[in-house]
């Protein structure tokens, strides 16, 4: 398995700085959701989401067998009507188990991303507003961060927190906060020298009010194209993460705990890591399509 | 700067609102400070009406957002001066109290009314901004009270228009929401900065005229920021012209218009197009010749002497005073070492026609 994209290389991650807001004139959801539709490659990648989401939320009623049960009649047994995805080397349904992994995976990809947005939207905003001293400081902590790289931070941090999925979402989310504050801090920064915020101070406005009111709102459709695309590395991390048995927990499901088995038998049962492998590849996917037509769905200068 | 202030208090009734002293405005730039404005000193009278011409980089700007805290700092810097507004030093004031006076007894209205709104927020939100800052008002009073300014800048159908976003208006309407904004609290003090400039011209009139038709109806004060001459002539009592950081001259409007003694407010009137002459006003628009100085390096002696045809040596070495123009109107003060009527009257016939207000 590929260890997966650099987050810091990832399409669209780095926004330069002073690149304008991406929305210019908001107000109206139904022109946003009609020009997101026009766009077949992002309507297929909202659709997988929604799906992989629906599945992993219902998995106990979706998932045919219980993903831990073992059954020695189905110790590495292809793919039949009974376990359509197989059988793993202990017998339990690779398809059950997929579809539990869901939860681990996207899970971690939103419960990091999440965190990522928690923590590094504030501190951005305070960089990108504050300035002077304060904005130095916290983007020559960033730089540092971001001089490592995404996947080898994740792995130190889960490895320094033990392993667990839970740590394994903590060190992705603390992994991608570096990101965000950039991110942030350069829309901050972009919409704090629109005209609107000097009238806005110009009324009286303090300051905690013209960043709330005046500047997040303008600056959100940027961080939400950024979290949708980090949400896709996040979920590779995940597996990488797990693949290493620093995530998920045997006997618990995990696309990336299952790929580390299966690679011991890939003669013998190819299905065991195909199945994981093409989850994998699908989430990723679908979650790289939605975050790029959400980018080109709000970014002004596109519009016809 | 020894302008004679008794001068104007003789000519103009009403209470000084605002007393601007010595205001000095530099700007820590790589390649050296920029000195942005260079000892500014005027009063602004109750009710009063004060254009302020020049063009960009003239400090015409600047020393009013200086005045109230409204530029980077840094790399701004006041370097000097006091701003009396209502007696209360504003260059003395902890930003806390300036917040205060900042739409509150001081309102603006900007120049671009495309970008000084915020697209995200609906006519309502924006309005009510003031009102709730300053006045305290609940949500549901503030919210009519917008409803009457809306009526108050004559949009039609205020009530339906509020929860609408600034990209449903017009140009001309959004300008009317942002003069709506400057005058929510009843500001004794309403600062226009280049309020006309991004508008047709047709909509620049109606916004002038709406303008004038409010302060007859609020009394408000106004400082009306244009490099437009013919803006200017239409709305102030007072004009004033800046160049490089300086007042080079202010008097009644009509004493600018058509005694001008400095030779840079000559040079932007002759530059005005003149269409009341017919084939007469037929020839090239004069043109002044140079660009501004370089504030890195103010020069000397008067900022506009390397440019005017008229400057003597002295010009060239000391900066003469703002002081009153002798044989000129009461309150016209002018900033030069020439005596500019004399020096033009020797010129050719007819170079005086240029002059009239247009």
């Amino acid at each position: 398995m590929s260890t997966g994209t650099p987050l810091a290389e990832a399409p669209g991650l780095a926004a330069p700085a002073g690149q304008p807001a991406l929305v210019r004139e908001p107000g109206s959801l139904a022109s946003f959701w009609r020009r997101l539709r026009a766009r077949p490659s992002a309507v297929l990648g909202l659709a997988i989401v929604v799906l992989l989401v629906g599945v992993a939320a219902f998995a106990d009623i979706v998932a045919p067998y219980d993903p831990t049960a073992t059954d020695w009649g189905a110790v590495r047994a292809a793919p039949s009507l009974a376990h359509p995805f197989g059988g793993d080397e202990v017998g339990r349904d690779v398809l059950s188990r997929i579809i539990h992994g869901a939860r681990a995976s996207l899970g971690a990809g939103l419960v990091s991303v999440g965190l990522a947005v928690a923590l590094g939207l504030p501190i951005g905003l305070l960089a990108g507003y504050a300035g002077g001293w304060i904005d130095a400081l916290i983007m020559r902590l960033t730089d540092a961060l971001l001089a490592i790289p995404f996947l080898i931070l994740a792995i130190a941090l889960a490895a320094f927190l033990g392993p667990s999925l839970t740590n394994a979402m903590l060190a992705i989310g603390l992994s991608a906060t570096s990101t965000f504050v950039r991110l942030t801090r350069a829309q901050v920064r972009a919409v704090a020298a629109e005209e609107f915020v000097e009238a806005a101070r110009s009324v009286g406005n303090p300051p905690w009010r013209i960043a709330l009111v005046h500047i997040l709102p303008n600056i959100v459709p940027a961080i939400l194209v950024q979290a949708t695309l980090t949400i896709a590395a996040a979920i590779i991390a995940e597996a990488s993460l797990s693949f290493l048995g620093l995530g998920q927990q045997p006997p618990e499901p995990s696309w990336g705990a299952m790929l580390t088995v299966a690679k011991n038998f890939m003669d013998q049962a190819p299905w065991m890591a195909i199945w994981p492998g093409l989850s994998i590849f699908l989430a990723v996917l679908a979650f790289n399509l939605l975050g790029d037509g959400l980018r080109d769905a709000l970014d002004p200068r596109q519009r016809t | 700067m020894s302008a004679d202030m008794s001068t104007d208090i003789a000519e103009a009734p009403g209470a000084p609102l605002l007393d601007v002293r010595d205001l000095r405005v530099v700007f820590d730039a790589e390649g050296g400070a920029v000195h942005a404005v260079n000892g500014v000193s005027y009063t602004l009278r109750e009710g009063e009406t004060l254009g302020i011409v020049g063009e960009s980089g003239s400090g015409k700007s600047v020393h009013v957002l200086a005045m109230l805290g409204l530029i980077p700092r840094p790399p701004g810097r006041i370097a000097g001066g006091q701003v009396l507004f209502e007696g209360e030093d504003l260059l003395a004031l902890p930003e806390r109290r300036l917040r205060r006076i900042r739409g509150g007894r001081i309102g603006f209205v900007f120049q671009d009314p495309m970008s000084s709104l915020n697209p995200g927020m609906t006519v309502a939100q924006q309005i009510v901004e003031p009102l709730r800052i300053h006045l305290g008002l609940s949500a549901r009073a503030a919210r009519a009270r917008a409803r009457e300014l809306l009526d108050l800048v004559r949009i039609p159908n205020a009530a339906a228009r509020l929860d609408q976003y600034p990209h449903e208006f017009s140009g001309g309407q959004r300008q009317r929401v942002m003069i709506a904004i400057g005058l929510a609290c009843r500001p004794k003090l309403l600062i226009a900065d280049e309020a006309t400039t991004a508008l047709d011209v047709t909509v620049q009139a109606e916004i002038v005229a709406l303008v004038q038709e409010l302060k007859r109806e609020l009394g408000m004060a106004i400082i009306w920021i244009t490099h437009d001459l013919g803006v200017v002539a239409g709305i102030s009592d007072t004009v004033q012209v800046m160049y490089a950081g300086r007042i080079l001259e202010r008097g009644p409007v009509d004493a600018i218009f058509a005694d001008p003694r400095n030779a840079y407010t000559l040079g932007l009137l002759r530059s005005l197009p003149d269409l009341g002459r017919g084939r007469a006003g037929r020839q090239r628009l004069h043109q002044i010749e140079g660009s501004p100085p370089d504030m890195r390096h103010p020069p000397p002696g008067d900022p506009f002497a390397p440019r005017n045809a008229y400057a003597t040596p002295r010009c060239r070495a000391e900066m003469p005073p703002l002081a009153q123009a002798p044989g000129a109107a009461p309150g016209h003060l002018v900033a030069a070492w020439y005596d500019l009527p004399a020096l033009i009257a020797g010129e050719r016939p007819g170079a005086r026609e240029g002059l009239r207000p247009c």
